[in-house]
């Protein structure tokens, strides 16, 4: 499968960029601040949610356009049918109502994912393994909502009804338990369904993972630490149980919104947290390639990898065009040089983005 | 600059659901421009309306009578009880003609967040109501929100103590405005799709 004819109208510092003749493997070169995580970012539009920067829809909107953008790619199937026309953006009078049309027609973003199966890794995920807790389950959803579209509204309901019971228990006055039955009882059930996607995620990862060879790509193993039982009846006793507790510290102290993805490097089973920056990076690779081969599942696949390859040694690097070319997905790279590319560029399209612009290289 | 009478009346319109500042300001152009015709009728229309809307008080439904007309119609069956949020559900279902109980209109659903609590619900009355006898069954249809379910279950606790069936409609209703979309038979299968309240 291929995007191409993607363009992008005033979305962030690009006021009409076109790309056109999109490959299996793309280059975006050119200088920092030039725009090209820019074209990553309109091309993660594509994928349900907010996009690989998690922005606000207003801040896509450059400034000096209407107030709104457009972005939009044909994606070819390679089956011999019609391009699919798909498009998102915003409107100048609602900046942070996000539109989403398929071949013309009116669509919400979640239908993108009927089409596409979009993955990415950027410079903002090198930090992963040393951030917050948080952070790793906002990962982990992302990724298990690549797998089940359904993850996302598990994760939305959880969090409603987290907010709901901590609202009633940092109360004044004595909690009403009927109330905070009814209420736990959602708890639970979109808990365990949360922890549920999770935990499918982490297994499928490591089966996948475990295929891989331990060279030259450092290969991470993946476990899931709950914060609460996982199966909805323990999960709802265990609300039950610890009511008198939570109410003391006002909040939920148990469930799976304390769950944590723990990362080891397999072989010197050591934390990722302490290994090397090159080791951490080569791991996420390892876990966004595994994760883009999953996730696309046969729906057509876009690997978004931005400044990836500076960062690894030569090795690393020919081993992971072997692993790009070997791939079903389409593989969007960026870099500030040429130079890095010199293995995989001959069978590339190139295009030198500079001050918004996207010219087409050789 | 329009006069302040228009811009009264444009910013009370644009408040309408689905409406808005630039739509309102389009409807008063249209009126004013048919000040004989169409502004006068929707003068009465509206004056009509205030002078005898009135809210059930035994179920909670809008209508320009009390008892309002599905609670006083001899033809509903008295033992089955639809219990909604809002007016706009009752109105929604009934269009659909497949529920020929009564209703009752709770008035909003239980939010913590949105400090809504039990009591500001007319869930005693509902209680009430089915304590007095006389009702075999109630079907909680609710919103598939949280929020929804969320009342949903804390009613279906409430009335545990009685003798009637619960039951719940298999996916709760969709949500407030979308509701108007559905066409009747989706709304007529969610009803016969209902199932016990575990
Ligand atoms: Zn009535």
């Amino acid at each position: 499968m291929t995007l191409d004819r993607i363009t992008l109208g005033h979305f962030r510092n690009h006021t009409a960029s076109r790309l056109d003749g999109a490959a299996q493997i793309n280059l975006l070169v050119g200088e920092n601040g030039a725009g090209k995580t820019n074209v990553l970012e309109a091309l993660s539009l594509f994928a349900p949610g907010r996009g690989l920067r998690r922005a606000a829809l207003a801040e896509m909107a450059g400034s000096g356009g209407p107030g709104g953008f457009s972005v939009s790619a044909a994606l070819d199937s390679g089956d011999g049918n019609e391009p699919v026309m798909l498009g998102t953006g915003t409107r100048p009078d609602r900046p942070n109502r996000r539109i989403v049309q398929v071949n013309g027609a009116e669509t919400s973003a979640v239908g993108l994912g009927e089409w596409l199966a979009v993955g990415w890794l950027t410079p903002a995920m090198d930090g992963l393994f040393t951030d917050s807790a948080g952070a790793r389950r906002r990962y982990m959803d992302r990724l298990a909502l690549a797998l089940d579209p359904a993850h996302a509204r598990q994760a939305t309901r959880y969090d409603v009804a987290l907010r709901e019971r901590n609202r009633l228990l940092s109360d004044e006055m004595e909690p009403d338990p009927q109330w905070l039955d009814s209420i736990e009882a959602q708890l639970a059930e979109a808990g365990a369904a949360l922890a549920a996607g999770r935990a499918m995620l982490v297994e499928r990862l490591s089966t996948e993972l475990v295929t891989l060879p331990d060279h030259p790509f450092a290969r991470p193993a993946l476990s899931l630490a709950p914060g609460g039982p996982a199966e909805r009846d323990a999960l709802l006793s265990e609300f039950a149980r610890q009511r008198a507790r939570d109410r003391a510290a006002q909040r939920t102290l148990t469930g799976p919104h304390r769950d944590d993805l723990e990362v080891t490097l397999s072989g010197k089973a050591m934390p990722a947290a302490s290994c090397s920056t090159g080791e951490q990076k080569a791991m996420l690779i390892a876990i966004t390639l595994a994760h883009a081969g999953l996730a696309a599942g046969g729906r057509p696949g876009l690997l978004l990898l931005d400044e990836v390859a500076a960062h690894l040694d030569p090795i690393r690097r020919e081993a992971l065009f072997d692993r790009l070319r070997a791939g079903k997905a389409q593989v969007w790279l960026t870099g500030t040089e040429l130079a890095p590319f010199a293995g995989i560029k001959g069978e590339a399209a190139v295009w030198r983005v500079s001050g918004g612009v996207a010219e087409p290289v050789g | 600059m329009a006069s302040q009478e228009i811009e009264t009346l444009a910013s009370a319109l644009a408040r309408l659901p689905g409406l808005g500042p630039r739509s309102a300001r389009r409807a008063v152009l249209w009126l004013v421009k048919r000040r004989e015709t169409a502004l006068v009728q929707l003068v009465q229309a509206l004056a009509a309306v205030q002078d005898t809307l009135v809210e059930c008080s035994i179920c909670g439904n809008v209508d320009t009578r009390d008892p309002c007309g599905i609670c006083a119609d001899p033809k509903r069956d008295p033992r089955q009880l639809c219990v909604v949020e809002d007016v706009a559900d009752l109105w929604a279902l009934d269009r659909a003609r497949m529920f020929t109980g009564r209703y009752h209109v709770l008035g909003g659903r239980l939010s913590a967040l949105e400090g809504i609590r039990p009591e500001d619900l007319s869930i005693g009355k509902l209680i009430e109501r089915v304590a007095e006898g006389g009702i075999d069954e109630v079907v909680l249809a609710m919103n598939a929100t949280l929020e929804g379910q969320t009342t949903a279950h804390y009613i279906a606790e409430r009335l545990e103590a009685f003798p009637v069936r619960i039951t719940q409609l298999a996916h709760g209703l969709p949500v407030g405005g979308e509701l108007d979309y559905l066409d009747e038979g989706t709304l007529a299968q969610a009803l016969r799709a209902r199932r016990p309240v575990s």
